[in-house]
């Protein structure tokens, strides 16, 4: 059974369009079998060696997956887009994904909570956790940028689970407004490793967040600690459920709750810090910067990893319209392109020198920066070093 | 009186009812917003970006 979209274009004719990932998106209901899966092989083998499975499918059978799978060409045609939007059954199922990550997280506290686990085995598991939450980041970033109500209230309700209740503010009118700038700390610049940027990117975030929300409701004549605020409303949902899970479960929640939301927060920094490295959008004459090009972010348009994280990789679609949903976001060529998804991504992304000697060749020789350093967003400490390097003007020893 | 559209995502702006959520009461004409207004659904675009609708 598939559904077909038609349109008949006054210019182009008749356009007809299959979504062949409409069913693979189901996927996403699955997922919470990814951190379960360990706690189920423990039972059955009562070796606490398989509670790290998890993290073997996320950091070396995902990143193989999408080198097996490879390239997505589905690619829906712009004049197919409304429909596709319009279609409720998508939209259902980034819905459901919100109770599970409660109820993942729950599930696993309790079962940290009630065995006898050595240091290692809770530590997998609150990094297991973590990175399911993580996943719930980036469902409350697709819900958190849609229009209807209700959608943002879930996108504040599952960013509850990691403790990350600022996000969505402070993602759809700070870094959508500064991305690709030297002013945000969501934008990672060339030659920061990401044990740098997340000193700068938590903390940055967290203040422009709580910021913007202040001036608005400032202009509604209220104050910052008050039930309007939707930070709190959101941080309030994270003390009971974080504060239950203690009360219940004693004091091995206290480091547990903490790894997990430290690893949910880093899988955004991770995420952060892959998708706008070095890129820079040039100041026009007005003082202001140019709109957000697609060439303002990376790509990865790797099937596998793009159906765990709702097309998240096609980030310059996103960035040029971000309210688009994600069943609708499309890939383009001619634009950068990140050499896996972001699983391997991020693994690269935590071996510094290994990152630069990958990407800096990369980024300088995108067409539109062409080894000119002075259209890249330089970590301002290393600017002399980087300058000595690659010098300036077109490269021609950058061809990759 | 008036309407604006951001280009971008369709967000519309209407004086007469201004954006209650973001702290723009009714009646709250577009040319008094912020000079740094971005939209307030996709954060693309700027208030000199912003489209005169006629009804």
């Amino acid at each position: 059974m598939s559904t077909i979209y038609t349109v008949n274009h006054p210019e182009q004719g008749h356009i007809e369009y299959t979504d062949r990932k409409r069913y693979l998106w189901m996927l996403s209901l699955t997922m919470p079998l990814f951190p379960l899966l360990g706690i189920a092989l423990y039972f059955a083998s009562d070796s606490q060696w398989m509670l790290g499975i998890p993290l073997f499918f996320g950091y070396v059978i995902v990143p193989l997956l999408d080198y097996a799978f490879g390239s997505d060409e589905n690619n829906p045609p712009e004049e197919i887009v409304p429909q596709l939007e319009q279609d409720r059954y998508y939209r259902l199922l980034t819905w459901l994904t919100v109770p599970m990550h409660f109820i993942v997280l729950i599930g696993i506290a309790c079962f940290v909570g009630t065995q006898d686990l050595t240091v290692w085995s809770v530590l997998a598991l609150a990094i297991i956790a973590g990175m399911y939450s993580g996943l719930g980041i980036n469902t409350a970033h697709e819900l958190g940028h849609k229009k209807p109500e209700f959608e943002r209230l879930l996108a504040k309700i599952v960013l509850a689970v990691p403790t990350y209740g600022h996000f969505c503010i402070e993602h759809n009118r700070g870094h959508h407004r500064d991305v690709a700038t030297p002013e945000d700390p969501a934008s990672a610049r060339m030659g920061e490793s990401i044990y740098k940027f997340v000193l700068r990117e938590i903390p940055g975030t967290f203040k422009r967040g709580w910021a913007v929300e202040k001036e608005r409701l400032a202009r509604l004549g209220k104050s910052e600690w008050s039930i309007h605020n939707d930070i709190l409303q959101s941080y309030a949902i994270s003390a009971v459920l974080q504060g239950s899970l203690i009360i219940a479960f004693g004091w091995i929640m206290i480091p547990f709750l903490a790894i997990h939301n430290f690893w949910a927060w880093y899988q955004l920094t991770s995420a952060n810090y892959i998708e706008h490295y070095g890129l820079l959008r040039q100041k026009e004459a007005s003082g202001r910067y140019e709109r957000c090009q697609p060439y303002h972010s990376w790509n990865a348009n790797y099937i596998f990893s793009n159906i765990l994280l709702f097309h998240l990789e096609r980030h310059s679609d996103h960035h040029a319209n971000p309210t688009r949903r994600y069943q609708s976001l499309r890939n383009f060529d001619g634009i950068p392109e990140l050499p896996n998804g972001y699983y391997g991504m991020y693994l690269l992304a935590y071996v510094p020198w290994l990152w630069y000697k990958v990407m800096d060749k990369r980024l300088l020789a995108l067409p539109h920066i062409n080894g000119d350093l002075a259209k890249v967003n330089i970590d301002p400490q290393r600017r002399d070093e980087i300058y000595a390097k690659y010098g300036n003007g077109p490269h021609l020893r950058l061809a990759i | 009186m008036g309407k604006y559209r951001c280009p971008g995502c369709d967000y519309t702006y209407d004086d007469a009812l201004g954006d209650s959520h973001e702290g723009y009461p009714a009646g709250t004409p577009f040319e008094s917003l912020p000079e740094d207004f971005t939209c307030p659904d996709c954060a693309v675009r700027y208030k000199e970006d912003f489209q005169r609708i006629d009804d």
